[in-house]
């Protein structure tokens, strides 16, 4: 059994609780009000509000996947293993299937 | 970052060696992150391949917040609002999950039983809400109307302005009419009286301004819904909010994350029940709370994906 928890109490743990609900809420009311400024697409691939989404959404999985699931406390050869395979593969099926479903539109 | 472990094995080359755990985890836990990895990668399959469709239907794919309106209580349009009121409860049951764990560690079994009762009540609240959810999806709200191509499109006024169907057959003080069925026949004799054209629920090409290649004027419109037919609702063959693979996706996506929070909360109730029997303060550690809880708040970080990709952008 592994006893590597930080012993600190749940503090911690309130907190992270309460930057999810900030960023949660900040992302629905950006979606709700969508500001025009943020509108304009860089690239013209999507909108700046999109890229927004999806940086707050890695933000709090960031957060769940070290503190809830605990894997700041685990040793690296773990992380790694965890880390590696999600971050590469996973971008990797998005940009193929995404340029390729716009192909297909444009088609 | 806390890197110190008790591990006794020292970090040399007899630490693969076997006899030890090189990883520092269990071999139950690292099963259940290597689980939780394959899972991510199927749900991130799901998700890749709605944006696939999405970007090929362009045109005819729904927006999700003209899509998901309600809100218990609440009358008119409420996008998001509900959503975000599921994704508030699922992250509050992660707290109270990783706060059972944490007992577990102080070896507290009543405390430990408690917070594991809190996930679960939070557990059943998610998937009364999803229920909820998908029935009003299933029964429709605004109604749209399928041409002789399959394609779906929405009443609109003269500016391309949507209208529900009732607001189009009872006029605009009409608002929501879930609970009255049209038919064809009303909407053709409303677009005989007025000017009403026909519009494509896809985006918009710029925000804020139509395409214009979505809307159908009142004419050509008129000729379309000669052979065409009125939709409410979704099903697997048809959805009055757009193409039919968006309820497709809709209906697996959320439904297969909502039986992994159903699975989660049986194993959560197993393991609460475990742990009332004193079974792990017996054992001496609470490593079973540790392992669910992992599925748990993977439940709940999909949920953070599903909520983006599927609500929100």
């Amino acid at each position: 059994m592994s006893d590597n928890h930080a012993h600190g109490g749940t503090r911690r743990l309130w907190m992270v609780f309460f930057i999810l609900l900030v960023v949660t809420t900040v992302e629905v009311a950006l979606g709700i009000i969508k500001p025009e400024i943020l509108m304009g697409s860089p690239g013209g691939f999507t909108s700046w509000l999109n890229y927004i989404f999806i940086l707050l959404t890695l933000f709090k999985a960031y957060y769940i996947v070290e503190t809830f699931m605990h894997l700041e406390g685990e040793r690296k050869s773990l992380r790694l293993a965890i880390y590696l395979p999600v971050l590469i593969l996973i971008p990797y099926l998005t940009f193929i299937l995404l340029v390729e479903g716009s192909a297909l539109f444009a088609s | 970052m806390a890197t110190t472990t008790s591990m006794e094995m020292p970090q040399d080359e007899k630490v693969w060696g076997g006899g030890n755990q090189p990883m520092g985890a269990s071999y139950g836990k690292l099963m259940m992150w290597f689980f939780l990895i394959s899972d991510a990668l199927t749900f991130s399959g799901f998700l890749t391949a709605y944006g696939l469709m999405r970007f090929k239907y362009e045109t005819t794919w729904p927006i999700a917040e003209r899509v998901f309106t309600h809100f218990p209580g609440l009358e008119g349009d409420q996008p998001l609002l509900y959503v975000a009121l599921m994704t508030f409860i699922l992250i509050m049951s992660s707290v109270t999950m990783v706060l059972a764990v944490h007992e577990g560690k102080n070896n507290r079994k009543i405390r430990v039983g408690l917070w594991m009762l809190a996930t679960i009540v939070g557990g059943l609240i998610f998937l009364g809400s999803q229920a909820w959810e998908w029935y009003h999806f299933i029964i429709g709200d605004k109604g749209g109307i399928e041409l002789a191509t399959t394609e779906i499109v929405r009443p609109a006024d003269a500016d391309g302005n949507f209208l529900t169907l009732s607001e189009l057959v009872h006029g605009e003080a009409g608002g929501h009419g879930h609970h009255e069925h049209f038919t064809i026949k009303q909407v053709q004799d409303a677009f005989a009286h007025g000017d009403y054209t026909l519009r494509f629920p896809g985006k918009d090409k710029e925000y804020g301004v139509m395409n214009p290649d979505n809307l159908i004027a009142h004419d050509e419109a008129v000729e379309l819904l000669a052979s065409a037919d009125v939709v409410q609702g979704a099903n697997m063959t048809r959805n009055e909010y757009g193409h039919k693979q968006f309820a497709n996706f809709f209906f697996f996506i959320t439904g297969f994350h909502g039986f992994h929070v159903f699975s989660g909360v049986v194993l959560n109730f197993i393991i609460f029940y475990n742990v009332m029997l004193g079974t792990y303060q017996r054992r001496g550690h609470y490593e079973m709370v540790e392992k669910v809880g992992l599925y748990w708040h993977f439940v709940d970080l999909v949920w953070v994906f599903v909520f983006t990709f599927f609500y929100l952008v």
